[in-house]
């Protein structure tokens, strides 16, 4: 099976992700990426047109609750991490539409 | 303005409607408006780590109303997404909202065009999303303030197929379904709060295109008039870049009313922009089908079927029967004053005119009317048993509105005002008249019949309005015979 990243890849990559490349684990790191996009591809080859997509991994459906007000607010304890907030308003740098 | 010629329009509208819930469509936060700047966002609505989404189930059965009323399909199982965009109105970094699997697909609604026709305009989908918050931009120097109270908001978008062709459809479909929601009370309707913003999505081509030319989206208008006028200088703005050989950009704008220009905000976002994958936090949704049918055995008659019984069953004029039912408080009240009466135009006169202008003067809704059905209906059943006369009938509308009386009847009695239609109590007050008057009466004799009202209005102001009319009328004549 051909390698689909080679090591002049795995270097781009390295560059483009900002990690340190080490040329010393290249090796291992090329057989462990390479192992994974090995099973991607054993995978794109099965036929699964009439698969529906999966919506979530539980199969089960979704419980509604009844339209009440059931939260009190404390804005100044939800605003303890805003870094600007001011007369009820969270600050943001300036939007422009 | 009229279509150059040449050209045609195509648009298509967004309608969001803000579900008119108690609390909001993820979390058990309060929606009211107009409160103090957040506080009405809590930890789900502010996008606090960790939180978890819990879904109200009012917002289905107000989606599933509104999709029965159009004649939609009703999708059983409807699904979330997550819809990805960073704007500092919207905590998350993501929108929840339904993109493969919306609740309502399909249906339609008709539009009454200037020229008395009927046309079809096709609705797509309409689906279940939360609102975000407001952005302030003018409270401090080069700061954006966020007010989240609206975030988590309840909104139905009501997607229309680009069968609108000009700005005179636009409105009469915005305006169409504005009724319908606020008919069926799934949302308030109120322009000025926002309950209601439209986006309109724009493109012109040649006559003969088979294909929709390069569209723009004019986002969040929240008028009528604003709706018309962008589509006007919109489709300008298109028509001259094309004529001038130029080629138009598919964007997303903003609408300028005061300088009357739309304005580019950014090129259009595709689908594959926003990221949109399935709400992991959230379970696919199940209508049962007893759920749904049960919405529909509750639904309202609706304003066209309202209209139409209206014409055929009491024999109404086209213009009363809708005027009647666009509202639906309007149209309980008319039905209610018919179980006291079976005078139906007469109903319909004292409702549309006498009673709607006391509620416009007085700024009230037809629930907070102070004269009951019953009340009404009992005054105008008095006006057809000859009890008293239409003059009498305003005294005591005003007396029934003024809350100095609660019985129509009771008035009548206590202030003696039955029709005097005792013809020996009139007879003498004629005679009297044509003793007084000779040379109009012999006018009258002679053929000169508008002096009969002059004859007929004496009477009248003699009795203080209390005489039957038609009775006057038959008097004078056979008393003028007689001479």
């Amino acid at each position: 099976m051909n390698d689909l990243v080679n090591e002049k890849t795995l270097v781009e990559l390295s560059t483009l992700a900002a990690l340190p490349f080490e040329p010393e684990k290249s090796k291992a790191t090329l057989d462990a990426l390479n192992e994974v996009l090995a099973l991607v591809g054993q995978m794109q080859s099965l036929d699964i047109s009439d698969v529906a997509p999966l919506a979530h991994p539980l199969e089960r459906h979704q419980t509604l609750r009844a339209d009440a007000v059931t939260e009190t607010i404390d804005a100044s304890a939800l605003s303890q991490n805003a870094p600007l907030y001011e007369a009820g308003l969270y600050f943001v740098p300036k939007v422009i539409e | 303005m009229s279509i150059p010629a040449g050209w045609q329009i195509d648009i298509g509208l967004e309608i969001h409607a803000q579900l008119n819930t108690r609390s909001k469509i993820f979390s058990g936060a309060s929606t009211l408006f107009g409160q103090s700047p957040n506080s009405q966002a809590c930890a789900i609505d502010l996008g606090m780590p960790g939180v978890l989404p819990s879904v109200n189930a009012e917002v289905f059965k107000k989606a599933v109303e509104f999709g029965l009323s159009i004649g939609a399909k009703i999708n059983q199982e409807s699904r979330f997404d997550r819809k990805n965009y960073f704007y500092p109105d919207l905590p998350k970094g993501y929108q929840i909202t339904q993109m493969d699997h919306p609740i309502v697909l399909g249906g339609e609604i008709n539009i009454l065009r200037s020229d008395g026709t009927v046309k079809t305009i096709r609705v797509t989908r309409a689906h279940l999303e939360e609102d975000a918050g407001k952005s302030i931009h003018d409270f401090k120097p080069g700061l954006t303030g966020i007010d989240l109270n609206r975030a988590g908001t309840p909104l139905l978008e009501i997607v229309s197929e680009p069968d609108i062709k000009n700005a005179e459809e636009a409105v009469a479909y915005a305006k169409a379904i504005h009724q319908l929601l606020t008919y069926l009370e799934v949302c308030d309707g109120n322009m000025a709060e926002g309950s209601l913003r439209f986006d309109a999505n724009i493109s012109v081509r040649r006559q003969d295109a088979e294909t929709l030319g390069t569209r723009s989206e004019i986002k969040n208008l929240n008028s009528f008039r604003f709706l018309e006028q962008a589509i006007h200088f919109e489709t300008e703005r298109q028509i001259s870049v094309l004529e001038a050989g130029g080629t138009l950009v598919q964007d997303t704008r903003l609408f300028d009313p005061d300088r009357h220009e739309t304005r580019s905000m950014r090129s259009k976002e595709t689908a594959t922009d926003y990221r949109y994958f399935p709400e992991p936090d959230l379970l696919p949704v199940m209508l049962t089908t007893e759920f749904i049918d049960e919405i529909q055995a509750s639904l309202p008659e609706l304003p066209s079927k309202r209209a139409q019984r209206y014409q055929t069953a009491h024999e109404l004029s086209a213009s009363d029967a809708a005027l009647l039912s666009q509202d639906r408080g309007l149209g309980d009240y008319f039905d209610a004053v018919l179980t006291f009466s079976s005078n139906a135009k007469s109903a319909a006169n004292w409702v549309r005119g006498d009673l709607l202008s006391k509620l416009k003067e007085h700024e009230l809704s037809i629930t907070a009317c102070p004269i009951s059905p019953k009340h009404l209906g009992e005054m105008i059943q008095l006006i057809d048993q000859g009890v008293i006369s239409g003059k009498i009938a305003k005294e005591v509308f005003a007396a029934l509105w003024s809350k100095q009386t609660e019985s129509a009847g009771d008035y009548v009695r206590q202030n003696q005002l039955e029709q005097v239609s005792d013809a020996s109590a009139i007879e003498p007050l004629i005679d009297a008249l044509i003793a007084e008057n000779p040379k109009q009466a012999a006018d009258l004799r002679a053929g000169k019949d508008k002096l009969l009202g002059f004859f007929v209005g004496k009477v009248m102001q003699a009795t203080g309005g209390k005489a039957n009319p038609q009775q006057v009328n038959d008097l004078i004549r056979q008393k003028l015979s007689e001479l």
